[in-house]
């Protein structure tokens, strides 16, 4: 049997993302004024899983690190189709960079058992840095692939995926245990059904705190990032409207000038 | 105390009628809208989502998710078609007369079907005469032997010409005080769908008109009792046609509420976008209240449905308030668009043309009065 991990972000939802607005006074995100959701390209991570169990012997395993409401895209996941959910939430993961939720999952995913492969969103769609997926290989002591688009072959332990680079694609092979981050055209992630969330129902999700992972408090959250934002502000949008009056004919000749003296045409 | 919060489970299920809705109904209104036809391609997408499984019983493929979930469901098709919305809300008329009085034996072989979106179902009440008083109905049975004779029309009916599966609504030629209630499937001889309606709105659901002439019905497709058939018509309607009609009112309005806003955010006048005009947000006011106010008269009345008690008259109530709501509120919605709103590019027109079928659909604001004063006065 293939032992699938896929792992997954509560992220706020990218159609609300103007909503977002910086504490002045702490400098932090004021996620709670919008709702979480599924990280979008780890619903791809999702359907590669989903679509390998549907054609082979598999087990699918979801994992999140987040706040103990993440639980509810685990939920989802479950819904989906996997098999057990796990969610990491602890206080002491609290302000984890990439390298800390890298390290976090990895305990996690180690405790699961044992493994072949690792599936994850290429990047969330609100920190983007890219780094978990590759970072968690590291402390797992497994290969990685990054940006792939294609499971070309997938029958033993030794799997062909297409990858995206910089100008073009690569066939790589990879030998299982493997981590793979996956891109949008991965695939077509199949939506919520009803009888999926019925089914749902009877599955459980498994709350891991840094106790039950054993490790050091120092490790983790805030204490074990080497990277920290220092400050964040908001943008200001400075744009000014002109609104150009006349006829068709002067409207455009206006808008010519304008043009012209911005330097955007000669 | 109250919980008027949604479960867990509920938010899912209303995750996923809105992905559904978004993802598979947006892109065909064009074409439904075009050619005012059913798009059979959405018939089979409600299918595959299970949308026709939620009433039935998991015994017989259903989901059996009762009816808050059914009126999440609709709220959210309605939010992206209403049409859609009214094709789904009466395929559970027609499925409910079979869950609720069906026998065994009609229930394993209809419901299985009907549960996956293989067959499709509505309900014939209505006739020229009107539907309001269906004992006014000029559709008559004779018995023949183990078979019943029906003749007569039936109009208004939703999903006349692509319904496989039909309860159909008679009265005893011999005791115009008896009336009973017929499965009749398509292809029975005798039984045809005719004239197709032209409705001002909810293009790309099917209205139309059904004829019987001696259309033959075996004994075995009568459901519950011979001439105790007007429970069987009368719960329908009461209890999930009106249940339906709200769901489609709540999602239109929610649409007609959330294009108001998107559309008062984007027009600017005297420098900025009106919707910093006390004008305009109080018209936003009044829609976001009025759909409020409705959210909770249709979910109070499903809560009640689904603890298995009688509901017709709270739903009375909501259906009332809820298409009366919706058509203020595509009114406004129109209003706060301004020439915008009578052009078709814009949805608004589309949801003022559809807010008009609500309020006759399974009975006009003034049958619902009748009903509401006849509940309070007893």
């Amino acid at each position: 049997m293939l032992n699938i991990v896929v792992c997954v972000k509560a992220v706020p939802e990218p159609k609300e993302a103007g909503k977002i607005r910086i504490d002045p006074a702490t400098g932090n995100l004021m996620r709670s004024d919008v709702p979480l959701v599924l990280n979008p390209l780890d619903k791809n991570a999702m359907e590669a899983a989903l679509g390998l169990k549907r054609n082979m012997d598999a087990h699918v395993t979801v994992i999140s690190m987040g706040p103990p409401a993440a639980g509810d895209i685990v939920k989802e996941c479950l819904a989906l189709g996997a098999d057990r959910g796990i969610l990491l939430s602890d206080r002491a993961f609290g302000g984890a960079d990439a390298f800390a939720t890298a390290y976090t999952l990895a305990r996690g995913i180690e405790k699961t058992g044992a493994f072949d492969v690792v599936f994850c969103g290429m990047s969330s769609s609100d920190g983007a840095t890219e780094w978990v997926g590759p970072e968690m290989a590291t402390f797992l002591n497994v290969p990685v692939v990054t940006m792939v688009n294609k499971i070309v072959e997938f029958d033993g332990s030794l799997w062909k995926v297409k990858a995206k680079v910089e100008n073009g694609y690569r066939l790589m092979q990879v030998k299982l245990p493997a981590v793979f981050t996956v891109t949008i055209d991965l695939n077509t992630p199949k939506t919520l059904s009803f009888s999926g969330i019925i089914k749902a129902r009877k599955k459980e999700i498994i709350q891991w705190t840094a106790l039950d992972l054993g490790v050091g408090e120092e490790s983790l959250g805030l204490k074990g990032s080497p990277t920290i934002v220092a400050d964040m502000e908001a943008m200001e949008s400075k744009r000014e409207a002109t609104i150009i009056t006349g006829t068709r004919e002067e409207k455009a000749q206006m808008l010519l000038q304008k043009l012209v003296g911005a330097g955007v045409v000669s | 105390m109250i919980d008027f919060t949604f479960t867990e489970e509920q938010e899912m299920f209303r995750k996923a009628a809105r992905d559904f809705a978004e993802n598979q109904l947006a892109p065909r209104i064009a074409e439904m809208e075009k050619t005012g036809e059913v798009n059979m391609e959405v018939v089979k997408a409600l299918g595959e989502a299970e949308m026709m499984a939620l009433t039935i019983p998991e015994a017989y493929d259903g989901l059996g998710l009762g009816y808050t979930a059914r009126l999440i469901a609709l709220e959210e098709i309605a939010r992206v078609s209403v049409a859609t919305a009214m094709m789904l809300q009466v395929f559970a008329l027609g499925i409910e007369p079979i869950v609720q009085f069906g026998n065994e034996e009609q229930k394993k072989k209809y419901l299985p079907g009907l549960a996956k979106g293989d067959r499709l179902a509505t309900c014939a009440v209505t006739e020229p005469t009107g539907g309001s008083d269906p004992a006014a109905g000029r559709t008559i049975y004779k018995k023949d032997g183990d078979e019943y004779i029906i003749n007569g029309r039936k109009c208004f009916i939703t999903n006349s010409h692509i319904a496989d599966t039909i309860t159909v609504f008679a009265k005893d030629a011999e005791n115009p005080k008896a009336f009973t209630t017929f499965i009749v499937e398509k292809g029975m001889q005798g039984f045809k769908p005719t004239h197709v309606e032209h409705k001002v709105g909810m293009r790309g659901c099917n209205t139309g008109e059904l004829s019987f002439e001696n259309c033959r019905v075996p004994r075995e497709n009568i459901i519950g009792v011979e001439g105790k058939g007007l429970r069987v018509a009368m719960s329908a309607i009461g209890d999930v046609g009106r249940g339906g009609m709200v769901g489609c009112s709540l999602g239109l309005h929610t649409a007609c509420l959330e294009e108001a806003i998107k559309f008062a955010n984007e027009r600017i006048l005297y420098g900025k976008p009106i919707i910093k005009l006390q004008t305009i947000q109080n018209k936003i006011a009044e829609m976001k209240i009025d759909l409020e106010a409705g959210r909770l008269l249709g979910y109070r009345a499903a809560s009640t449905q689904d603890k298995g008690q009688r509901s017709s008259n709270e739903f009375a109530v909501a259906k009332y308030y809820t298409t009366e709501a919706a058509q203020r509120a595509a009114k406004m919605s129109a209003d706060i668009h301004g020439g915008y709103g009578c052009m078709e590019e814009f949805a608004v027109t589309r949801y003022l043309r559809d807010s008009f079928v609500l309020g006759p659909s399974a009975g006009t604001s003034d049958i619902m009065k009748v009903i509401v004063a006849r509940w309070a006065i007893s």
